[in-house]
């Protein structure tokens, strides 16, 4: 019996414009199990970034009920929700969001500043350890301009691991990258969800799709498509499918 | 969020911007360092003007005795024989808020040297009349205690005195002149003084010791006036009721009987030097405020940009749990780390400008550890009300809008 991660029923979330009001989100359900790999796929304007701010607790469904990890994080304050996202939530952003000039292991120590019960040495070693995690383990002390943009994301992905979330979500992880090392990092992504990590991971690249278990579409503020992956790709595969770089 | 993660925050912030940090705390250690030296100018000042005043003879508190009523007629003060060389002793002895006392008799007579005469007072004194008049000798020397012991008849003339008895400008020292027959040596003679607020001639006198007066001139044993002077302007009130008690004790009055006596000091005098110490003060502690003012807003400037700056910053900080009072702290420790670090560079700045002042401009200075206390303690404040609204700007951003910053 697997437990449900996240759990969404009847979810609204309307914004004011003036006089107007637009219905971003008309009433969604779904549930993610833990370990599940899901992509959530749409186009732009079809509610995906506003599903996915109250998917990582950054904003607030206007009705409906939204709960993670068994918690309902409806009328929470801004300061319990900061708990949430710091305890339950790892964040990977498009354009990696890291601190300049702060280096990659300080960079990972990051949300752990923020939880009063992790003391400085075992900040340290998991920070070290997720470093290791995401193959930067000879790296901890680059700072992000002396990183290429794959190495970047990897210093994000292992900043989202160290808290220990119960889901990673990923907001167009790939989208600053190029093919091959999009295809790294979702190997990556697809090595950590095989140890039972459960990821998240908004997009609009169908390719990035075939790599998850299931698939999730919106579009205009309700779910088309919610369809389990009978043939996942292996992103290694693919990877290796890809033509040979040429040797300078 | 512990202290320390915070702290450390915050440096890294500062290192990490150092160019910036540095601009902004040159506000502050300009305005430290300039409320350091104006202070050390400012009491500079005041100590030089406290010693020309002092040179007035402000400390100076004088013994007459008076108010005796005889037959329901109050009687001159010179006419009471009350204050004798007892009482003089007594002061000398216990009171010590004093620093120098003597004795006065004086009386008014001819000064004779050949066929010039001329009228003027004789002031029978020790040594330390010139040191409570601050008067200084233009040439020869005062007598000593020897000389007051012995009742040599011995003499110094003033400015006027020698103007008209020497007419020839020859040096009076070393000549005998006479006064109401009595022949002296003068061993002295007084710089000019001018006269004082009320028109008197004050170089228009002769000093000699207070015995070779009383016996051979006025021929009485009790005393005019003793006169002294204390430690200091502010102590002056003080010092009076001190002579007051010793002298009550002295005449053996008891209860709610009247002094038989006086004592004044130069109330005018003190009134105009602390309110000139106090306009001094002001006008300082206000040029001070304006450049610590401006300093502040150096820092709120800054910290405004930087919060605007670092908004993308701020945002993933939120998103991975930095709540709002972090952020909050966060900024409001780089405000006070600026802005204490500034003051600690202003305070030697100020420092070493004052040595500068000092040595190369020859200024007057003094530097009070008040100055270096208030500045520091002002600046530190500074960076809390100043780095505040920044600070909670940067707390009161929405999570999502400062992500999607660019």
């Amino acid at each position: 019996m697997t437990k449900e991660t996240i759990k969404i029923q009847e979810l609204r979330r309307d914004f004011t414009m003036g006089t107007e009001t637009v219905h971003a989100l008309k009433g969604i359900s779904f549930s993610i199990q833990e370990g599940e790999f899901v992509t959530i796929m749409g186009s732009s304007g079809s509610g995906k970034s506003t599903l996915l701010n109250i998917l990582g607790c950054l904003d607030q469904p206007t009705s409906g009920s939204y709960e993670i990890d068994g918690l309902k994080v409806k009328d929470l304050s801004r300061n319990e929700l900061a708990t949430i996202r710091n305890e339950k939530i790892g964040f990977i952003f498009q354009s990696y969001n890291l601190l300049a000039r702060t280096s990659a292991i300080e960079n990972v120590e990051l949300p752990l500043l923020y939880n009063s019960k992790v003391s400085t040495e075992e900040r340290r070693a998991r920070a070290i350890n997720a470093l290791e995690m995401v193959g930067l383990g000879e790296r901890l002390h680059h700072t992000p301009a002396q990183l290429s943009g794959g190495q970047q994301q990897r210093v994000a992905i292992a900043r989202s691991l160290v808290n220990n979330p119960v889901m990673i979500l990923a907001d167009e992880a790939t989208g600053n990258l190029d093919t091959r090392t999009s295809y790294e990092i979702m190997s990556l992504f697809q090595e950590l969800n095989r140890q039972g990590i459960t990821i998240t991971f908004v997009t609009h690249e169908p390719d990035i799709a075939t790599f998850s278990s299931r698939t999730i579409v919106l579009k205009d503020g309700h779910i088309t498509q919610d369809y389990g992956n009978t043939d996942v790709q292996s992103a290694a595969a693919a990877l290796a499918q890809l033509p040979k770089e040429e040797a300078l | 969020m512990r202290l320390l993660n915070l702290l450390k925050i915050a440096y890294k912030a500062i290192v990490l911007n150092k160019m910036r940090s540095l601009l902004t705390m040159l506000g502050i250690i300009i305005g430290v360092a300039s409320v350091i030296a104006m202070l050390a100018i400012g009491e500079g000042s005041k100590q030089s003007i406290r010693d020309t005043i002092s040179s007035m003879g402000s400390n100076m508190i004088t013994i007459r005795p008076g108010a005796d009523v005889r037959g329901g007629v109050r009687q001159d003060p010179s006419a009471m024989e009350t204050l004798t060389l007892s009482d003089y002793e007594a002061i000398k002895n216990s009171a010590d808020l004093l620093t120098y006392i003597t004795p006065l008799v004086d009386g008014s007579g001819q000064v004779i040297n050949g066929s010039n005469n001329w009228p003027s007072s004789i002031y029978g004194v020790n040594a330390d009349y010139l040191n409570i008049k601050v008067v200084d000798l233009q040439s020869g020397s005062m007598f000593t205690d020897v000389e007051v012991k012995s009742a040599a008849k011995v003499a110094l003339i003033g400015q006027t005195v020698a103007d008209n008895v020497f007419p020839d400008g020859e040096d009076p020292v070393g000549k005998m002149i006479r006064f109401n027959k009595i022949p002296f040596k003068v061993i002295g003679l007084l710089e000019e003084k001018g006269e004082n607020t009320f028109g008197q001639d004050q170089d228009d006198v002769i000093i000699a010791p207070y015995t070779t007066v009383q016996k051979r001139i006025l021929a009485i044993d009790h005393l005019n006036q003793i006169i002294a002077s204390a430690v200091s302007e502010e102590d002056a009130p003080e010092a009076v009721d001190q002579v007051t008690q010793i002298i009550r004790t002295q005449h053996k009055l008891t209860g709610n009987e009247d002094d038989d006596f006086t004592v004044r000091s130069m109330e005018e005098l003190i009134s105009t030097f602390s309110s000139t110490s106090e306009m001094l003060t002001i006008l300082l502690v206000a040029v001070a405020s304006i450049s610590l003012l401006i300093g502040g807003i150096g820092i709120m400037n800054i910290m405004y940009v930087s919060v605007k700056e670092r908004t993308k910053e701020i945002g993933l900080r939120m998103a991975v749990g930095g709540k709002g009072a972090d952020i909050l702290m966060q900024f409001l420790i780089e405000a006070i780390l600026i802005s204490i670090t500034g003051g600690l560079l202003g305070v030697c700045l100020g420092l070493s400008s004052t040595f500068f002042i000092e040595n190369f401009l020859q200024w007057p200075t003094s530097v009070t550890l008040y100055s270096i206390v208030i500045s520091f303690a002002v600046c530190a404040v500074t960076g809390i009300f100043f780095g505040w609204y920044p600070a909670k700007k940067a707390a009161a951003l929405d999570p999502i809008t400062a992500l999607r910053y660019e």
